[in-house]
This record gives structure tokens, C-alpha cells and sequence, in this order.
């Protein structure tokens, strides 16, 4: 028995729209086997993996405070990976932003003023960017393959932080705990729906952005060229389209949203800069990129779907006893469901038995006799 | 003192060559694997868990070897059977290795681990200066070279060297001479997890042993930046290596001193060095351009 696959014609809308459901009705399966391998009931571990965390409004707050950074981050993914730059150092990205984004509360804690938010955010964007510029380039300029210098600047990134938070940033008052003083209210990202729960402003972030580049995507020429680029540099050459520009576009709207993302968190859910801020929402991303099959509107939902598997992570470990860990699993296990599933999308797939094989066989030695 | 230091660099400089040689066979066979780190990571588990529950090193290093090449081909079921994206699917390959052993080593986190204990050889070992640095090392360091030796052998003075080369070259061509681009890309891409799960299961047995997470710490990605260091070819990858490794451990020897400069700022120096490296050498496009396996991360579909 093997497998074997023939290209469609062309691609199939039936499975361009089914594979992502698919894919997670796979990882399930795989998921209700692990959890059986555990020990545990998998129907119960299912459930509160990924019913529970629903039924509550204060946890679809969580929902979307967990949400709000992975569809910034997976929408700026989106271009960069159509365009075919691949970014993977968004995490990195999220920790300069969320710490360009807080130098104001943190060391001009005296200006207080409505006006520092908007500031915030505005560097938070830039600090992303400008990270995510160093990659683009690099690779603009002398051809150095982006995946690996994005990704060597995540750990610069976290150290970076680390030392922040432990050296010049830690908080004078803190007892001495790695921590940055807290910030004052006005550098505090509101919550949308103060008396139901957490979720804060960051969310709409997300939603504005995934809308405004979906209509990039579909509606304009800088989406065309997004798209004409990725899936051929020299359709792109002709069109003249630069690669060298979009290079840098791509990781500056990424960088960007990804800074975004970072001093959303930070102002909006955590409240000061701690040695860690993110359980790898930045990695996180990718997933949610893939499974929103790279459509800014498809990445909305994914989002909802991953920020959900973290949550479930959470109330597994106290419902059931299983580590939170097993998010993580569950969450590459997801990604290669994905990838997996997306080939039915080009490709039908076709168990063909040995016998066939066999026929073919002397036409294999001919070509042997001949070389 | 100069001689432990050097010794020190070769512990560092193993796995990063141990899984490195591994990738640079994958991608001369035209297949990039980006799951290097995940595959590593697995091996650290698995010699760590296996090595403490047995009570044997060796074990744990085998069920290493054996684990990290069941991961890999994964990726080589879905990047070769189904024709997914290399990249993303080596991403995959590294986020599911990260996590699964981070599940699977909760249980052990801050467990005291078995070293491998370093071949003594009685006289030779006692030579003034080069006595422990060339026979008191470590077993692997040893494999490590032979690894070495044995794939430059392999891929430039034998038949099924010179056919992996060039399925990695020119796939298509490969294919219509008749020579199997899949069955061997499969057996590199083993090769190559074997090798990365071998280098995991250093870290966690020798290196350091005990189990952190993440405890591979993106050694993974500067195996798969060495490789383009030393342009596919197996002995710079030796040079690379060591040049790493001497890097890492100068900055822990720095942070020893307690010099003015925070220790952070040099634990990122490895991470800045790969970024420099790949600057330099990427700014030679020709010398790139011609080392670089043609077929290398393009997806291949036999025509039948």
C-alpha cells in the first residue's frame, strides 16, 4: 500500500474550506488518544478542554484577552508568509514592542496624562517594527535567510527583557522582585466591559486589524503584489513589483502588529513588564496563521480556537490533573493537522496497491539498462 | 586552566556538530528541515527519562537516537509523501517537539540525571597539556568526529553519496535516471533525526545533565545556521562548531568573572555571532549560490 497524489486541475473551494475543520476534528481525535494514553476519561479531559472554558462569561473574557495578541501577531504573519518572507521571530517582535511601548510608565511615571496611551501604543508599534526591520533588511540588503536571524532575535529579545526587568527597570519599591514598578492609570489599556470581565481594548485591535488588511488583501494593488510575489517572484518582476520593498513591508506591518500586540498585553492584561510576558503567543501565531489559512478573516477564528486551547490547557490542569503542557502538544499537533489537510487542497490522494506497482516495474529497469 | 577550558568548548561544540552534520545531510539530500530544535528536544527527554529510570546512559542515548528518528519521519511523511511546505511544517515539527516534551518531562523536571562518564584511556590520557583534551573525553566527542570522517566520506567518495547529492541537486533529473528521490530523501531525513535526537540526548546526559525545559535553548536553529555557515560542506561544520562553542563558553567564563557587563548581554552573544556569521557569509552570493543544493526546501511529486 501506498500513497500517492495527483495534482487537481485546480484548487478545490470544497476542501480550500473544509481542511481547516477538518484538521482540528483530527487533532481531537489524536487528542482524545492522548488523553487515553494518560489515563484519563478522554470524553471528560475533551470537555474541559474545550466546552468548559465557554460556559462562563468572565472565561470568554479570558477567551478574548488570550485571543487579542494571537490574531494581531497571525494577521501580520499572514502577509509576511503570502509574500513568502518568513518571519518567525514575531515573539520577539511582541517583547520590543511591549518594552519600547512602556518606557513612558516606567521611567517618566510622572507624566500622567491622556495623551500617554495613545503614545504607548504608537511606540509599541514602533519598537515592533523597527525589530522586525532588522531581518527584512538584512535579507533586503545581503540575502541572509530571514527564518534564522528573526528567530536568533527572540532570545536576544528575551534577555534583553530580562535584564530590564532584574537591572535599570526593576521597581525601587519592589523588594527586589524582577519586576517594573506598576503602571499608572492612565497608561492602563481599559477594559471594554469593565463589570462582566478582563477583556480589554486590545480585541478590537485585532478585529480592526484583521479587517483592514483582509481589505488590503482582497481589495487593493499592495494586496495583489502581496500575493503575486509570494506565488511568483518573476510574474512579480514583470508586473514590477519590487521584492526588495515588499520585503521590508511585509516584516514592518508584522513587526508593527506584533509590537502592537505586545504593549497591548502588557498595558492591558499584566500591568507592568515582568521577566516573562507571553507563554509564546509569537509561536503561537504561526499556528494561528496556518489554520486561518493565511485569510486575515480566517485568522480571527483560528485565533479564538488557539487562545481557547490555552484556556483549556489551564482548566484541564485543575479539573482533570493533566499538566498544562499538554496546550502546547495539542497546539504543533494542530499545525500539522493543518499542513496535512491543506494538501487535499491541491491534490487528490490515492491508495494504490502493490500490484500496479509491479506493472510498473520494467519500465523501471529500462531506464536502469539505459543509464 | 586553559586545558579544562578547551575541554569545556568540545562539550559545547558536540551537539551543536552532532545534530548539524545530521542536518546538512538532510539538506544535500534537497530537503529543509526546519524541526531541528523539536527533534533535539526529544532527544533530550528521551535520554534524560530513559537513562534515569534504567539506570543506563547508553540506553537513553540509543532510545535518543531511535526517538528522534520516529519524529523526524513525521516530517518526512508529510513534507515527502503529502508535499506540505517544508518550512512550516519543520516549524510544526519544532512547536510539537517543544511542547510534547514539555509534557512529557514534567515528571522529572528537577530530578539529579546520570552523566556519561568520560573515557579514561589509562596512559595516554596522562600526557602533559593534550593527554585529557585528546583521550579524556567524553565518548560522543569521539563519535562526533567519526560522524564527521564517515559523511564526508559518504557523500563525496561513494555511489549512494554521489545519488544523494544529486536528488538534492536536481531532482527531476535524479528521477528520470531512475534513482528513488523519495526513498533516499526518507532516509536522510532519518539520518538527520537520528543525528538531532543523539545531540538532544548530549545535552541532557553530558552537557548538563538534567532536564529544563526548553533546555535546548535554540541550539537547534544554530545547528541549522552552522550548516549554512560552512556552505554543505561536513568539516567547516566541525570549524563552526567549535567556533561556537568557544564562543559560549567564553561568555560563561566572562560571566564567571563578574565583569561589569550583565550577564544577559553575554548570554545573547552566541545568538548575535549567528546573526553575524550568517551576514558575513550570506554578503558572498556566488560562494552561496554555489554550495547550495538547487533542490533544496522545493516540493518534488513524481511524475508517473
Amino acid at each position: 500500500m501506498r500513497l500517492e497524489l495527483i495534482k487537481r486541475p485546480q484548487q478545490s473551494p470544497l476542501f480550500s474550506a473544509l481542511s481547516p475543520f477538518l484538521a482540528l476534528g483530527l487533532t481531537l481525535i489524536a487528542g482524545a488518544i492522548m488523553f487515553l494514553a494518560l489515563g484519563k476519561n478522554p470524553f471528560s479531559a475533551l470537555y474541559f478542554f474545550f466546552i468548559d472554558p465557554l460556559l462562563e462569561v468572565w472565561s470568554l473574557h479570558e477567551l478574548a484577552v488570550k485571543a487579542a495578541p494571537l490574531i494581531l501577531i497571525g494577521v501580520g504573519l499572514s502577509i509576511c508568509y503570502l509574500s513568502n518572507n518568513w518571519n518567525i521571530g514575531a515573539e520577539g517582535q511582541f517583547i520590543v514592542g511591549a518594552i519600547a511601548g512602556s518606557i513612558l510608565p516606567i521611567l517618566f511615571p510622572a507624566f500622567q496624562s491622556w495623551i500617554v496611551l495613545p503614545l504607548m501604543l504608537l511606540m509599541g508599534i514602533a519598537g515592533g517594527a523597527a525589530y522586525g526591520a532588522v531581518p527584512a533588511v538584512l535579507k533586503a540588503r545581503f540575502g541572509t535567510n530571514e527564518i534564522l536571524t528573526s528567530l536568533m532575535l527572540v532570545y536576544v529579545a528575551q534577555l534583553f527583557l530580562d535584564w530590564l526587568v532584574r537591572g535599570p527597570w526593576r521597581n525601587p519599591e519592589g523588594f527586589n522582585f524582577p519586576e517594573t514598578r506598576n503602571f499608572h492609570s492612565y497608561a492602563i489599556l481599559p477594559e471594554m466591559l469593565p463589570a462582566s470581565g478582563r477583556a480589554h481594548w486590545g480585541f478590537a485591535f485585532a478585529i480592526i486589524a484583521a479587517i483592514l488588511l483582509w481589505f488590503m488583501l482582497a481589495r487593493t494593488l499592495k494586496g495583489f503584489e502581496v500575493k503575486v510575489i509570494g506565488q511568483s517572484p518573476r510574474a512579480g518582476r514583470f508586473a514590477g513589483f519590487s521584492r526588495t520593498r515588499m520585503i521590508i513591508f511585509a516584516f514592518l506591518v508584522s513587526g508593527g502588529l506584533a509590537g502592537l500586540a505586545g504593549i497591548s498585553e502588557v498595558s492591558g492584561a499584566i500591568g507592568q513588564l515582568r521577566p516573562s510576558i507571553s507563554p509564546g503567543y509569537g509561536f503561537t501565531a504561526i499556528i494561528v496563521a496556518f489554520l486561518g489559512r493565511l485569510n486575515p478573516l480566517g485568522i480571527i477564528a483560528a485565533g479564538l480556537v488557539l487562545a481557547l486551547s490555552y484556556l483549556g490547557g489551564e482548566a484541564a490542569q485543575i479539573s482533570i490533573g493533566v499538566t498544562d503542557k499538554v496546550a502546547r502538544a495539542f497546539q504543533g499537533m494542530l499545525l500539522f493537522f493543518v499542513l496535512a489537510c491543506d494538501t487535499l487542497i491541491h491534490y487528490r490522494i490515492r491508495l494504490v496497491k502493490p500490484a500496479p506497482a509491479l506493472a510498473a516495474a520494467p519500465a523501471n529497469e529500462r531506464v536502469e539498462k539505459h543509464a | 586552566m586553559l586545558e579544562s577550558i578547551l575541554i569545556t568548548v568540545a562539550t559545547a561544540a558536540t551537539p551543536l556538530l552532532i545534530a548539524a552534520i545530521g542536518e546538512l545531510v538532510v539538506e544535500r539530500s534537497g530537503v529543509l528541515n526546519l524541526g531541528v530544535e523539536g527533534m533535539m528536544i526529544m532527544g533530550a527527554i528521551t535520554g534524560f527519562a530513559v537513562a534515569l529510570t534504567t539506570g543506563s546512559p547508553w540506553l537513553g542515548i540509543f532510545a535518543a537516537i531511535i526517538v528522534g528518528a520516529l519524529v523526524s519521519l513525521l516530517f518526512g511523511f508529510l513534507t515527502l509523501t503529502l508535499v506540505t511546505n517544508q518550512v512550516a511544517t519543520g516549524l510544526a515539527l519544532t512547536l510539537f517537539g517543544l511542547g510534547l516534551s514539555g509534557m512529557i518531562g514534567e515528571s522529572f523536571v528537577g530530578r539529579p540525571g546520570i552523566r556519561l562518564g568520560t573515557l579514561d584511556i589509562p596512559v595516554l590520557g596522562d600526557l602533559p597539556l593534550v593527554g585529557r583534551l585528546i583521550f579524556g573525553q567524553d565518548p560522543l566527542f569521539y563519535i562526533s568526529i567519526m560522524l564527521t570522517a564517515a559523511v564526508a566520506y559518504f557523500l563525496f567518495s561513494t555511489r549512494a553519496g554521489l545519488m544523494l547529492r544529486a536528488v538534492g541537486d536536481n531532482h527531476v533529473s535524479a528521477h528520470a535516471q531512475g534513482i528513488k528521490v523519495v526513498r533516499i530523501r526518507y532516509l536522510a531525513v532519518m539520518f538527520g533525526g537520528a543525528c538531532a535526537g543523539l545531540a538532544g540526548a548530549y545535552l541532557s546526559l553530558v552537557y548538563t545533565p538534567q532536564w529544563v525545559e526548553n533546555m535546548t535553548a535554540g541550539r537547534g536553529w544554530i545547528a541549522l545556521a552552522l550548516v549554512v555557515f560552512a556552505s554543505w560542506r561536513p568539516w567547516r561544520v566541525v570549524a563552526g562548531a567549535y567556533l561556537f562553542g568557544g564562543v559560549t563558553i567564553g561568555q560563561l567564563h566572562a560571566q564567571a568573572q563578574a565583569l561589569a557587563i550583565p550577564s544577559q548581554l553575554l548570554s545573547s552573544l552566541p545568538y548575535l555571532a549567528t546573526i553575524a556569521v550568517l551576514v558575513i557569509i550570506s554578503r558572498n552570493r556566488r560562494l552561496t549560490m554555489m554550495n547550495t543544493p538547487a533542490s533544496l526546501g522545493r516540493p518534488f511529486v513524481p511524475d508517473r
